[in-house]
């Protein structure tokens, strides 16, 4: 039953035996997992007094107290669910528009309607990114996770429309698209089944580095105090931690420990990532 | 719409000219084929010879309708190409023209195993898939590979010559009208090219079927085809009976691809020097002598372009 299973889904069964694969889903579902659970764990509000401040981790402060006595796990649980979700919510939305735009360029390639849509995607990308969300931010004057997440992914959607234009075009003149066309097969799979399905391991890596890149240009944007005006997440307890100089005054468990989650998270994908395409490629596997 | 065509031919080639636009602003032209006339009759096999970029594939690509005429008709049995529209009469022209590519690693999606070719000639044409377990292995046979050994295969773990069987061994379970042989065996080794070559003639002569054999290697072209097209920079410069083509070379540029043949039993001479700019310049003279002349006939089927202009 499993055997034939994976006979049939053989993409999936090499995706799950990569030693890369599995050590990075492993770590990062072990983090979705702490900021699932975490909030029940804790018998305190992220925003409220805990107990003594300046504390370091105990069995009652996992991971220490905060000058003002603030739980730092209950923070770092509650901040990962927003920066998770921020980094979900723009990363696909980076992802689909960059692919729709990719997509859809490469495909009339060279025409002017190509040229429009390289145009404005030309505009963005030399748009300096850090620069203009700042800007966007400091506009607004309620920021919630949607809005952050919209900003964000409103500079990082280029270069993927560009990297996806670039393997359609070429994925349209392969030999092998001509083959199908001329065995008669129907354009939807013809897009399906060879450059869809040639696409799609880059695609979902393009996907996994849409999630890092968006969630660390939130992290970054918190940290310079333009994150979301209400709640919590990993960049603003950074911000707070720099902000009361918690490194001199030795509370390094206030800064280090979300840092610290933030790379493992970063880290995990990026071996999800590689580990993938090694697995989708069948010329890599045997390797 | 039904175009009157000429005596028996089954493909016939007007005026085929294929211009190929770049950029938006400053558009650059580069025109691969020109005004190029042919015609394919039953059975027969035509060589098509040119060098590298002379736009030989082209013309193979735009017969396969997979890039669009700029002008010109290709008719087939009395019916423009250009006009195959829907899905089904588009299905009906590539169930009797069919065409094996240049590059065998190409011409495989990496993704799949090699059988996937076959399948979809099944799937696509409504070939009895009862008996394509059966038909598939026959065909492998009459191409000297060993089904066991290739069928459900990765491509990139067979060479560029079992590609390139498995390829023409798909065009075999069709019963094909006109094959666009596209360098058809240059990936293939000597003992196994004379072996493939012969079943296509084979096939030729037998089924009626017709091949457009697309080569830059005359001997080649001189071994299997009952007709010949020298093409010289996207146009026709020489065509006619291959025979009277290679015994009476009348197109500098012909004169020169003879001339330049490799012959066994001599050695390459520094004196001997065959660059492209003196070709460039003895065509230019030519054409410049003739002024006015266009395509002439020599003798009976063969004729020769006298003039570009």
């Amino acid at each position: 039953m499993i055997a034939s299973f994976l006979k049939e889904h053989e993409n999936l069964y090499y995706a799950l035996t990569n030693k890369k694969v599995i050590v990075g889903l492993v770590l990062f579902l072990s983090i979705v997992l702490l900021a699932l659970v975490g909030p029940m764990l804790t018998p305190y509000d992220y925003e409220g007094y805990a107990g003594m401040p300046y504390d370091p981790p105990s069995p009652n402060h996992w991971f220490g107290t905060t000058i003002m006595g603030r739980d730092v796990f209950t923070l770092t649980v509650y901040g990962l669910r927003s920066t998770l979700l921020v980094g979900f919510i723009a990363g696909t939305i980076a992802t689909v528009v960059g692919c729709i735009i990719g997509f859809l360029a490469g495909y009339y390639g060279g025409s002017w309607f190509d040229e429009i849509l390289m145009m404005i995607t030309n505009i963005f990308v030399v748009i300096p990114q850090l620069a203009l969300l700042i800007i966007i931010s400091a506009f607004l004057k309620v920021r919630g996770i949607i809005v952050m997440s919209v900003i964000v992914s409103a500079t990082a959607w280029p270069w993927t429309a560009r990297a996806v234009r670039s393997q359609t075009l070429s994925l349209k003149n392969q030999e092998y698209v001509s083959l199908s066309r001329i065995s008669a097969l129907s354009v939807a799979r013809i897009l399906r089944e060879d450059i869809a399905s040639n696409m799609f391991s880059y695609v979902f890596m393009v996907f996994i580095l849409q999630f890092n890149g968006t969630m660390l240009s939130t992290v970054q944007l918190e940290f310079l105090g333009l994150g979301p005006t209400r709640g919590v997440s990993l960049g603003l307890v950074m911000q707070d931690a720099v902000n009361w100089n918690a490194i001199q005054l030795g509370m390094w468990w206030w800064a280090i420990i979300p840092g610290l989650i933030i790379t493992v998270m970063i880290t995990s994908l990026y071996l999800v990532n590689t580990g993938l395409d090694a697995a989708f490629n069948p010329r890599l596997r045997e390797a | 719409m039904s175009v009157p065509s000429s005596n028996d031919s089954i493909l016939s080639v007007r005026g085929l000219t294929k211009v190929f636009y770049s950029g938006v602003f400053r558009r650059q032209a580069t025109v691969a084929v020109k005004d190029v006339w042919f015609e394919m009759k039953p059975g027969t096999i035509l060589s098509l010879i040119g060098e590298s970029g002379s736009g030989k594939t082209t013309i193979g690509k735009l017969i396969l309708k997979l890039i669009q005429p700029t002008s010109g008709q290709i008719i087939y049995k009395g019916t423009d190409i250009a006009h195959l529209k829907n899905k089904e009469q588009l299905r009906d022209y590539y169930r009797k023209v069919q065409g094996v590519f240049q590059d065998p690693f190409a011409t495989f999606n990496p993704l799949y195993r090699v059988d996937r070719i076959f399948n979809m000639v099944y799937s696509s044409f409504g070939l009895d898939q009862g008996k394509k377990d059966e038909q598939v292995r026959e065909v492998l046979e009459s191409v000297n590979l060993d089904p066991d050994r290739t069928l459900g295969k990765f491509p990139h773990q067979l060479s560029g010559g079992q590609l390139q069987r498995l390829l023409i061994a798909r065009t075999l379970l069709m019963d094909v009208d006109i094959l666009i042989a596209d360098e058809l065996i240059s990936m293939l080794d000597a003992s196994t090219r004379i072996g493939i070559l012969n079943l296509l003639v084979d096939i030729c002569k037998s089924r009626g079927m017709s091949i457009l054999f697309i080569t830059h290697d005359l001997n080649l072209g001189y071994y299997i085809s009952d007709y010949t097209l020298i093409m010289y920079k996207g146009r026709l410069v020489e065509k006619g009976d291959t025979k009277k083509i290679y015994e009476n070379p009348v197109h500098p540029y012909t004169k020169m691809l003879f001339e330049s043949v490799p012959d066994i039993h001599r050695k390459w001479d520094r004196s001997e020097e065959f660059l492209p700019e003196h070709v460039v310049q003895e065509v230019r003279e030519f054409y410049a002598a003739n002024e006015g002349r266009g395509f002439e006939d020599v003798e009976e089927e063969h004729t020769v372009l006298f003039s570009d202009r």
